[in-house]
This record gives structure tokens, C-alpha cells and sequence, in this order.
């Protein structure tokens, strides 16, 4: 049975469709991974998963529990980062562990759990106090207290440095070790590559792709591509004399490959040509192109950095 | 400068509560205040007298007193309005049971006395701390000159309080003091938390625990219940120590420093609550705070308010709990302030429920 299901999933605010008839399924200790642009959708759909809003439309499950109507109940089993976490100005993180355990009514060692986030050194500092990275940390820490089986992650590295990112990261990737299935929603797609063992694309409402990510960029990419700097005069050689499908642009000449031998006519059409040619590299659409693709340019991805 | 000024002001002035204090709050301020203190509308005073003479000069003493307002006259809307009490009560009894502190006693001989040529006073009660008290005494001595200056100057006023002649200005201030910490501290903090917890999405996070609303809000009843009994007691220690004031401790004191938080915080949780937002909860919290502390006997007892004040006052649930303060903790009368403590469980009891009612802990 999977952690999480969910079929044709609706929600509306007035006029706009938030998530619009989505279905999709993760299974125990996979870290499936909603992408998208902002206000694609994704936030609402897990806050849904969470039981912190109802749905329209369609069915949810999580751990086999409706969220909405047995919330109380599915708590108990679940940890939530929300997006944007903030907690009271005061606790310090130990105290903040302490009344979580306290709450869930779990014995916890708030030094140990702090150390599983690395987060041991900030034990003492108030919340108010600590760099974003910190909080985050211990937003990840405040939801593993009650040891879930599963965890809701919303956009946890928004607003992070590269250091700070990394280092959620690693928590992350210890989850999966540990065997629990996490769900998270991110717009960098590289870390949706870096973690995730499956991939949802959503857009407006509705997933335009799911899968593995090198399954998406087979299947939704445009293969692959040799790119070469040189002229019109390559290109003109290349179209006349050969079968390949090639482009020019800006002083760069892109070829697709169908398959290997398309590889070996174009160098050899290439060096034939007697054109002046530059550099040569070979490449996939990866993730950022089919993205891109699929979203459309003002469905525009994030570069870490950017 | 004129830059830096320039945007600050607009900016202060785009905020709700900004917008507030600058502008709509002078407005209240002078409202309340005008209203209270305004001329036209000085109410008449109600005044016990208890004469224990039978002779002329007391009846025209009294006739003189009464004639200020003119017999009581609802059309007067100035001077004393007496009452009288039978010569056998105690009459200090007799005004604690009225929750009262204003009165005048004639003695036996009186008329004899004044007749004779010889010192007579009458016997003024008072609250130190009550503009009441003030008007009576004022009124009183105005009447005991009049007759001084058609007669011999043998007429004069000694001045005591109801309840004990050892209690002081102080021990008049400090019921009032103790309903002004229950409101203030309460109502502003959960107005506050209420509303930024909710921005902030803190109740998302606490709403994905076991705790629950009832819980949570019952969490907040309890601290504000111990942060007031601790207001009052380091109160009590600076009045005692400082001002030399006497805090008759019984279990009345016990009942409004319980309630009182118990609907304050209750009342705050439901403004933040209702607001949209913590500056549009800010500024309701602002406009129910200060009228109900200025018009529920804080600073200036009721009775000194124009008639239709009053009946504003005697809607506001601050009233009661100074109300009640005052009975167990200056008169002693415990009926009344048992009165005063059923009315404030019954509303704390419906405002409580209407907060955890429309308390939203998750988003829909």
C-alpha cells in the first residue's frame, strides 16, 4: 500500500483553480519530489496531504488516514516543515525539542536530536536569534520528535545560502536512509534532481510530468545534442551533405543524434567541411531544458544562486 | 531630514494603528474625556443622611442640602440627592451594604447646640479617592458656611471615611489599579498573539501537534490568572510598604483576580480572532481597551458620570469586576459582589466558547 495517494485532487479559491484533478501515488521510504514554478500549486496540494486544508474535489490518503476528517489522528504518524517556518521568538532550540516531545507526549533527548540535524552548537540561542539555516534545522528537528513515518518537507531551502542548502540537504538524504518516505515541494531543480527518487512537474494546477528525472528528460526532451561553435557556412556544409537535423544560432551550430552513428557522421561531416569550427560538447535536455519546455518561459526555473 | 521625515509620516499614516493613534485615538481620548467631566453633564449626587436630631435648625440644615438639586428633580441635573437613613441603623454599616461612600449624620442636639450658640459638627462620610466625595463636601461645607453667616460661626464638618477611619487615598485606588492590570496586560498580549500566530502560520505548526484550541487558549486563561494575582500582590507590597495602604485579604479578592483574566484573555483571543490582520487587530483591540477603562470606574468612580455614561458603564464587563473588587475588598459587601462575580463567570463562560468557536487552528 502507498504512503500517499491521491486521485483527481481539486481545490479552488473563487475563479482560480489551485490544484486542478492531480493524481498521483508515493510509495514507503521513496522522497518524491512536486516542482514547479511559484503558485503552480504545490503548497496546496501538501497542505492538503497535511490536513491543514480541505479539498474540493478527489480523494487523499496518507498512511491510509483521510486527512481533513482524521487529522488529529494522522499527526501522530506525520512531521511537517511548512513553507516559511517560524516558531515563538524565545524557546531556544533544546526547549523548542523539549515541548514538541512534551506535546506528542514522546521522551526525546533534545541534545541528540539537534545533533541529527547539526544543529547542536545553536542549542542554547534563542529562535529569534538564529540564521535562517538554523531555524530550518530546527524546523526539520521539531518535525522528526514524534518519529514519523512520513514527512512533508515545503520548499525547506528557500531563502538559504549554498552552505545552508547543502546541509539540509544531508538531513534529507539521512531521512531516506532512515527509511521514511518524504514528500517535498521545491522550485530548484536541482535539488529536486539531487534528492528526489521520482519527480512531479506541476503547472497551473495540474502535473504536466512525472517520473524518474532521467525518464522525464527521455521522454519529454529533445535527446541528445551535439553543439559546436562555428558559422553558416558549417551549417550550409552539414544540411547539403548530410541527413542530421541541425541548427544555427549565434555562432553555434547544434546537431541532434538519434543515435551513435549520428555521432560519427557529424564529427566526420564536421572535419570534412574544411569550416572553421570551436568547441564541441555533447549533451542531454536535462531537467532545467524539458522544464522549461513543459512550464513555458514565465514558468521560469531557479539556479541555485539565483 | 524633511526626506526622511516625509516617509516615515506617510508611512506611519498607511499603518491602521499608526492611523489610529495620530488621528482617531485624540478623538476618543477627548470624547470620553468630555463626556465624563463635561458640565452639562454633572450628575446629582446621591447622598445617606441620617439626622439624629429633631430640631428645626437640622430640618432646615437638611431642607438647605436638599434644595441643591431641588428635592431630587429629574430635571436638575446638579446638587446633592438625599436619602435618608432610619436613626437606628449603623450607619456605617448601612452605607457598606449600599456599596457607598458618601454621607452626612447630624447628631442628637444639633438644633439645641447650634440655638445655644455652641460648636456642633456634622459628620461628613467620604471616599478620599471619589470626585463624589469631593462634591459632597464641598456642597456640604458651602451650606454649613451659609448658616455660620446668619447665625454664629459654630457650625463646622468632621470628616471621616465609611468603612474604617484608618483607611486611605490609597485603599480606594488599588480595586481599580487591580481591574486596570486585568484588562490591560490580557486583552493587548492575546489581541496581539492572536492575530500575528495566525500571519506567521504558528498555529498551522501547533495545529499539526495533539494539542488542541481549548487547550492552548485554557494555557493562556491560566498565566494571565498568575501574572494578575502577581500584579496584585506586588501591588499590595508597594501600597503596604510605600503608602502605608491596608489590603484586607479574603477569598473575594481570590474570585475576581480568576475571572477577571479568564474573560480579558478570552475577549482578547476573540478580537485578534475576528481581525483580518494584526494592525486591524491592534486597532480594535484599542478602541474596546480604552473606553472600557476610562468609563468602568478606573481612574473616576461611575457615580460621578453624566447619567447616560453610567448606563454605558453598567454594560461594560470591567465595571463589574471593579464593581465586585470594591464590595470585598473596601465594603465588605459580599452579596452585591457576589452579583458582580456570577454576571462576569456567565460572560466569561460565552465569550471563551465564541473564541474557541471561531479560532481557526487550520486554514479552512
Amino acid at each position: 500500500m502507498p504512503a500517499i495517494e491521491v486521485d483527481g485532487l481539486e481545490k479552488s479559491y473563487g475563479q482560480l483553480k489551485a490544484v486542478d484533478g492531480i493524481s498521483f501515488s508515493v510509495q514507503k521510504g521513496e522522497v518524491f519530489s512536486l516542482l514547479g514554478p511559484n503558485g503552480a500549486g504545490k503548497t496546496t496540494t501538501i497542505e492538503i496531504l497535511e490536513g491543514l486544508r480541505q479539498q474540493d474535489g478527489g480523494k487523499a490518503s496518507v498512511l491510509d488516514y483521510d486527512p481533513w476528517t482524521k487529522g488529529y489522528d494522522l499527526h501522530k504518524r506525520i512531521g511537517v516543515i511548512p513553507q516559511g517556518f517560524k516558531f515563538l521568538d524565545y524557546p531556544t532550540p533544546k526547549e523548542a525539542i523539549a515541548y514538541y516531545g512534551a506535546l506528542f507526549g514522546k521522551k526525546v533527548d533534545p541534545e541528540e536530536m539537534l545533533r541529527r540535524v547539526i544543529l547542536e552548537d545553536a542549542a542554547n540561542i534563542w529562535f529569534q536569534n538564529l540564521s535562517g539555516g538554523q531555524k530550518q534545522k530546527l524546523g526539520m528537528a521539531l518535525s522528526l520528535v514524534n518519529d514519523p513515518e512520513v514527512v512533508f518537507l515545503d520548499e525547506p531551502t528557500t531563502g538559504l545560502d549554498p552552505q545552508a542548502r547543502r546541509a539540509v540537504w544531508e538531513v534529507i538524504r539521512k531521512l531516506k536512509n532512515e527509511g521514511r518516505t518524504v514528500m517535498l515541494t521545491t522550485h530548484y531543480l536541482e535539488e529536486a534532481e539531487e534528492l528526489a527518487d521520482r519527480v512531479a512537474i506541476m503547472n497551473h494546477g495540474k502535473i504536466v510530468a512525472m517520473g524518474k528525472t532521467e525518464e522525464i528528460e527521455t521522454k519529454y526532451g529533445s535527446g541528445t545534442k551535439m553543439i559546436v561553435k562555428g558559422k553558416e557556412d558549417l551549417l550550409k556544409f552539414l544540411k547539403e551533405n548530410t541527413k542530421l537535423h541541425a541548427e544555427g544560432n549565434d555562432g553555434t551550430v547544434t546537431i541532434y543524434l538519434r543515435d551513435k552513428e549520428d555521432a560519427l557522421v557529424a564529427l566526420g561531416a564536421i572535419e570534412e567541411s574544411g569550416a572553421d569550427w570551436g568547441d564541441l560538447t555533447v549533451k542531454r535536455d536535462s531537467l532545467e531544458d524539458v522544464f522549461l519546455k513543459l512550464v513555458g518561459p514565465e514558468g521560469k526555473a531557479e539556479k541555485e544562486g539565483e | 531630514m524633511a526626506a526622511e521625515l516625509k516617509v516615515y509620516a506617510r508611512s506611519n499614516l498607511r499603518s491602521r494603528e499608526g492611523f489610529f493613534f495620530t488621528l482617531i485615538f485624540p478623538i476618543i481620548l477627548i470624547l470620553l474625556f468630555g463626556a465624563i467631566f463635561s458640565g452639562g453633564g454633572v450628575s446629582q449626587t446621591t447622598v445617606y443622611v441620617q439626622n439624629h436630631d429633631s430640631g428645626p435648625v437640622s430640618v432646615m440644615f437638611l431642607s438647605a442640602l436638599n434644595s441643591t438639586s431641588n428635592n431630587c428633580s429629574p430635571n436638575t441635573s446638579t446638587g446633592l440627592c438625599l436619602k435618608s437613613v432610619p436613626a437606628s441603623q449603623n450607619f456605617s454599616a448601612y452605607l457598606s451594604s449600599q456599596s457607598a461612600s458618601d454621607g452626612i449624620v447630624i447628631p442628637s442636639g444639633f438644633s439645641a447646640s447650634f440655638e445655644a450658640g455652641q460648636q456642633v459638627n456634622v459628620t461628613l462620610f467620604g471616599n478620599p479617592a471619589s470626585t463624589t466625595s469631593a462634591i459632597v463636601s464641598g456642597i456640604t461645607r458651602e451650606v454649613v458656611n451659609a448658616f455660620n453667616l446668619h447665625g454664629k460661626p459654630v457650625l463646622g464638618v468632621s470628616s471621616r471615611t465609611a468603612v474604617s477611619s484608618s483607611y486611605k487615598y490609597i485603599d480606594f485606588l488599588i480595586p481599580g489599579l487591580i481591574g486596570f492590570a486585568a484588562l490591560t496586560s490580557p486583552m493587548f498580549a492575546l489581541v496581539n498573539i492572536s492575530s500575528t500566530y495566525r500571519r506567521d502560520k504558528v498555529f498551522k505548526l501547533l495545529s499539526l501537534t495533539p494539542l488542541t484550541k481549548t487547550e492552548w487558549l485554557l494555557s493562556k486563561i491560566i498565566w494571565y490568572t498568575c501574572t494578575t494575582v502577581i500584579s496584585f500582590i506586588l501591588m499590595s507590597l508597594v501600597g503596604v510598604e510605600a503608602f502605608g495602604a491596608h489590603i484586607a485579604l479574603n477569598w473575594g479578592i481570590g474570585i475576581f483576580l480568576v475571572i477577571g483574566p479568564f474573560f480579558f484573555v478570552s475577549l482578547g483571543m476573540l478580537v485578534g480572532t475576528i481581525s483580518n490582520s494584526p494592525e486591524s487587530a491592534a486597532v480594535v483591540g484599542n478602541l474596546v481597551t480604552f473606553p472600557m477603562m476610562f468609563l468602568s470606574g478606573t481612574f473616576f468612580p461611575v457615580a460621578s458620570m453624566p447619567m447616560y455614561l453610567q448606563g454605558v458603564a453598567h454594560v461594560l464587563p470591567l465595571y463589574y469586576m471593579i464593581d465586585g473588587l470594591n464590595n470585598v475588598m473596601i465594603y465588605q459587601n459580599y452579596g452585591p459582589a457576589l452579583f458582580d462575580g456570577g454576571l462576569l463567570v456567565v460572560l466569561s463562560v460565552i465569550v471563551f466558547a465564541l473564541a474557541v468557536r471561531f479560532f481557526r487552528w487550520r486554514e479552512d
